[in-house]
């Protein structure tokens, strides 16, 4: 047996599985203010007669270091960056312990200009004066060459509990992500590591002794020891949450749209082929860019209990919500109210939700039948126009060969998969209006939480091969060896699969059930100087993708 | 978090898979280090800078600046398609306003190639600004645009196909034709008889940094842009004027280019040559961003940046000085020069050969335009390449009158096929292109 749990922004879903289905399903609210109490009444009603030396398998997906960033309870931590040419990277402040430093590495990873060491010292000495614990160092090309970081980190270790290197993040370019992303790692660890702690030692309490998994927001799973280095990857593991909870329902060779259609908000993402697509770099949101792996979702102000009102003659839903519907109490119409005008949904006051489309209809002039039905295809309509503009903005990224520019894969979704509590009354709509087959996902309550529980592990490696300078290096897992002028595709192939392996089963997967394994980018280019060949570069990344694990696929019957 | 000043489109098309040939300049490892800089430095994050999509060029966009022979489909590959696309594309953001202004970081280049085109040319089978030119005078009837090509090579393809033109002020800056490729762009190259002065060439002695590069922008460019008073300027953007290239013998840096571009406000920058991959190219492109931007470009510095060593010659400085007088004093007298030309409703005609050095062509040409005070006049010419076809072209202008027209329609009617493998028509005015 094996359990999921997600922890929301209202709710926590929780579920047991065995190999037979769903033998068990919980639903708490979420007490933000304490999520530790949360989780673990929700462990404590999921286990209720049940055996705990039967649960094999333990995955979690909290808001725990989301909320962190909303409610920007993060910890101070120091930052040190090293440029060189370029933009200046007080740019990219993190806040009053940052500190650009001397140092440079160009893009081939060939040293430019040195660390200066008393530099650093002074810096280190500054802060830890200043009460920090904590601190992340990024330089620019790192991912080339980790030397400066690394080190830094020397000189900085006996003066601090932690310290975050910006080359282990990610095998991606981008400086400025990178120093946001190793900064939230730094920032966010004592708090994800002092709640695991707690709850690891809560489940041991009740006999629960096996690793525990966390979801990230690429819908895949890491080891609790794994995520102490990124906890900052835990960020938005809720809406990946729910989009693994819908793939197994989508068709093998098709591309499927998710919607996932909440309260407040609906988040859409897409299926290649049962596995979601992920963001190129990494999660961004607004202002805030990461190189945070991410399953590729957008979200519209639109959903159950969004804000229905009239402005110059024309019906407005959401982007706000004023609170639930007015069949459940609240105060201001919503869709949800449509739904009970329309006659779809009964468990509720149907008075109340009368009375509020009411108001509406006489606006628009139209029954309250009319009104209630113009809502629903609106909201229908407003989820629909954002998920096509997401394609096409998807179908028309830049592509950097011939050869993608004239086969580059473009989507077009043969399928909707709707979760969420309206769920079968939209696909029904859907489908209707837009003759495209949609289906509610079954059990779309807590597809989330299924979907915690079935996603298997997932990470990815970046290889840089230059014969030129006869060296092979995965700086982000630590590798580097050297290699001589023969070294080719295929070798740089087979130590990439090695790595991804390793990693893996570091990650916390099952050795002998690791996955999908994908070739995301090849690239090899000539080095030549002078018009003479002087040696190649290869470059690969390679990636287990997000997926379900086996031994599970009765659930879906 | 970092907000362009202006908002700037950029197209990335590296070709990462298309080569010349594996050894060749213009092979696929060119624009790679480029990316990774561009790529390091998050550019494609900062607000206000949107990457687009590469188009990719019809035949019939080609049509609107090319007569190729025997037709586009020989001449061409995939790449080059996509890579007057990028500036196609680039073109439309500008003109849609989208952007206030774009650079289309792209190759193949294209600014050898002229209009008539047998094969490839210093690295160029057609020309990508002129393609995107033609395109925004047939799409956004704009009429007056500068075309300034600050390639270190001169820009001789673009000048042919702007020769006549009064309409397009096409300057080019490049090393001293006597000690470069082509070997052409010298002052008195002013444009033909319908066009004087409305192309000037600058050619730079070997050695010359920074200060003198911004002495002629300052001193000719800018003053003869404000006089001509385009609506549309565009920089051919080649950056092998660097210190570091290994085709040419400049001083001029990262910097420079920047504060270049920072000059010239260029509407459209397009990439043109630069082989110094990895010591100039992620510099001098980053460099060119940030300023295309409004950005901060002064961290843009190479890592092996000495201004000492790239001082340039107090005789160096004094041969620019001239060269930009010769260049001023022509450009004053380009309204004598055109009365001088001729008479208008003759026939002038010029004889000349144009070598392709990429496909080993020989061409021979014999072009003969109608002087005309109204338009740039409709022009013939017979070009004979070996290897290749023996053709003649018949141009008429945009902006053509209507005598001019009709002689363009008599030399098209009057043309002997059995003389000939191909007779082209391009008639602007309606743009059409007809072969027979």
């Amino acid at each position: 047996m094996i359990i999921g749990i997600d922890v929301g922004g209202t709710h926590t879903d929780a579920v047991l599985l065995s190999s037979d289905g769903i033998i068990k399903k919980v639903k708490v609210p979420t007490d933000s203010a304490d999520l530790f109490n949360t989780i673990l009444s929700g462990f404590t009603q999921l286990l209720d007669n049940i055996d705990p030396k039967n649960i094999k398998r333990i995955v979690i997906s909290t808001t725990l270091t989301t909320n962190a960033i909303v409610q920007q309870s993060m910890n101070p931590v120091g930052m040190i960056v090293s440029a060189g040419p370029g933009i200046d990277p007080s740019a990219f402040n993190t806040g009053e312990h940052y500190y650009c430093v001397a140092g440079s590495i160009n893009h081939r990873g060939r040293e430019k200009a040195p660390v200066n060491k008393m530099e650093i010292e002074d810096i280190a000495k500054k802060m830890e004066k200043a009460g920090i614990e904590y601190v992340g160092v990024v330089s620019k090309f790192c991912v080339r060459n980790p030397n400066h970081e690394i080190l830094i980190k020397r000189i900085l270790n006996k003066y601090f509990k932690k310290v975050f290197l910006g080359h282990h993040v990610s095998g991606n370019l981008n400086f400025p992500r990178r120093i946001a992303t190793t900064h939230l790692n730094a920032a966010v660890f004592s708090l994800h590591k002092s709640f695991f702690e707690a709850v690891k030692l809560s489940l041991e309490q009740k006999g629960l002794m096996v690793p525990i998994q966390i979801l990230k927001a690429d819908g895949g799973t890491m080891s609790l020891e794994s995520s102490m280095a990124f906890p900052g990857q835990t960020v938005l593991s809720g809406p990946a949450a729910s989009i693994m909870g819908a793939i197994p329902y989508a068709t093998e060779k098709q591309d499927a749209i998710v919607l996932d259609i909440g309260g407040t908000t609906t988040d859409i993402a897409f299926l290649v082929d049962k596995a979601p697509l992920l963001e190129p770099l990494g999660i961004q949101r607004g202002r805030y860019k990461s190189l945070i792996r991410s399953l590729q979702t957008d979200s519209k102000g639109i959903g159950g209990d969004s804000l229905i009102r009239i402005k110059d003659n024309e019906l407005i839903i959401g982007p706000e919500r004023a609170g639930p519907a007015m069949a459940f109490g609240g105060p201001e119409p919503t869709p949800t109210d449509a739904l009970f005008v329309i006659g779809l949904m009964k468990d509720g006051d149907q008075k109340n939700a009368q009375k509020g489309i009411h108001k509406i209809a006489i606006e628009l002039g139209l029954t309250d039948k009319e009104a209630a039905d113009q809502i629903f295809k609106k909201c229908i309509s407003i989820i629909l126009k954002k998920t096509f503009e997401m394609i096409d903005k998807l179908n028309s990224k830049p592509v950097y060969t011939v050869h993608e520019f004239l086969e580059g894969y473009k989507i077009s979704p043969r399928k909707i998969l709707v979760l969420g509590g309206p769920a079968k009354y939209f696909a029904k709509k859907i489908e209707e209006l837009y003759h495209i087959k949609t289906i509610a996902v079954p059990e779309s309550s807590v597809a989330n939480a299924i979907g915690a529980a079935l996603a298997r592990t997932t990470c990815e490696v970046s290889l840089n091969a230059d014969t030129e300078q006869g060296i092979v290096t995965a700086h982000e897992e630590g590798f580097a060896e050297p290699i001589s002028k023969t070294f080719s595709e295929d070798d740089l192939i087979e130590t990439a699969h090695t790595l991804l392996k390793e990693k893996a089963i570091n990650f916390g997967a099952d050795p002998d059930n690791i996955g999908e394994v994908e070739v995301v980018e090849f690239q090899k280019f000539n080095i030549v100087r002078n018009f003479s060949p002087r040696g190649k570069i290869f470059r690969t990344k390679m990636q287990l993708k997000p997926g379900m694990i086996k031994g599970f696929e009765k659930i879906l019957q | 978090m970092l907000k362009a000043h202006h908002k700037t489109g950029l197209v990335f098309f590296p070709a990462f898979d298309w080569a010349i040939d594996p050894t060749h300049p213009e092979r696929e490892e060119r624009l790679l280090y480029t990316q990774d800089q561009v790529t390091e430095e998050g550019i494609f994050d900062i607000n206000g800078i949107i990457e687009y999509k590469p188009d990719i060029v019809t035949y019939q966009d080609i049509q609107r600046a090319h007569f190729c022979v025997p037709n586009e489909k020989t001449i061409t590959t995939q790449s080059h398609l996509i890579s007057a696309g990028g500036a196609k594309a680039i073109a439309d953001a500008v003109l849609n306003k989208e952007v206030k202004n774009g650079f289309a970081l792209v190759r193949p280049p294209g600014h050898h190639s002229m209009r008539v085109s047998h094969g490839g040319r210093g690295f160029c089978h057609i020309n990508i600004e002129a393609i995107m030119v033609e395109h925004i005078r047939s799409q956004y009837g704009v009429k007056r645009i500068a075309i300034i090509d600050t390639d270190c090579h001169h820009g001789d393809g673009t000048n042919d196909i702007f020769w006549h033109d009064p309409d397009i002020l096409f300057i080019s800056l490049h090393q001293d034709g006597r000690t470069m490729y082509p070997g052409t762009g010298f002052p008195e190259e002013l444009g033909g008889p319908n066009a004087k002065g409305s192309n000037l060439n600058i050619p730079l002695p070997p050695g010359t940094s920074t200060e003198g590069y911004l002495y002629v922008i300052r001193n000719c460019v800018l003053p003869v842009i404000e006089e001509f008073k385009p609506d549309l300027i565009v920089n051919s953007a080649g950056q092998d004027n660097h210190y570091t290239d290994p085709l040419t013998n400049m001083n001029f840096s990262a910097q420079g280019y920047a504060k270049l571009t920072t000059l010239l406000k260029p509407d459209i920058a397009v990439l043109e040559g630069g082989y110094s991959i990895e010591g100039a190219l992620p510099y001098v492109n980053l460099g060119i961003i940030l300023a295309l931007a409004g950005l901060d470009y002064s961290g843009v510095v190479e890592p092996d940046f000495n201004s000492e060593r790239l001082k340039q010659s107090v005789s160096i400085t004094d041969k620019i000085k001239k060269t930009t007088d010769i260049v001023n004093s022509y450009w004053h007298q380009r309204n004598e020069l055109r009365q001088k030309a001729g008479t208008p409703g003759d026939l002038a005609v010029r004889h000349r050969e144009v070598f392709y050095d990429t496909d080993n062509i020989f061409e021979q040409q014999k072009e003969k335009v109608r002087i005309c005070r109204d338009c740039g006049g409709c022009l013939e010419i017979d070009s004979t390449a070996r290897p290749g076809q023996h053709i003649l072209a018949v141009h008429i202008p945009i902006n053509a009158c209507k005598a001019c027209a009709e002689t363009g329609y008599k030399f098209f009617d009057q043309a002997d096929k059995n003389k000939f493998d191909n007779i082209f028509l391009q008639d602007r005015t309606k743009n059409i292109y007809e072969i027979k």
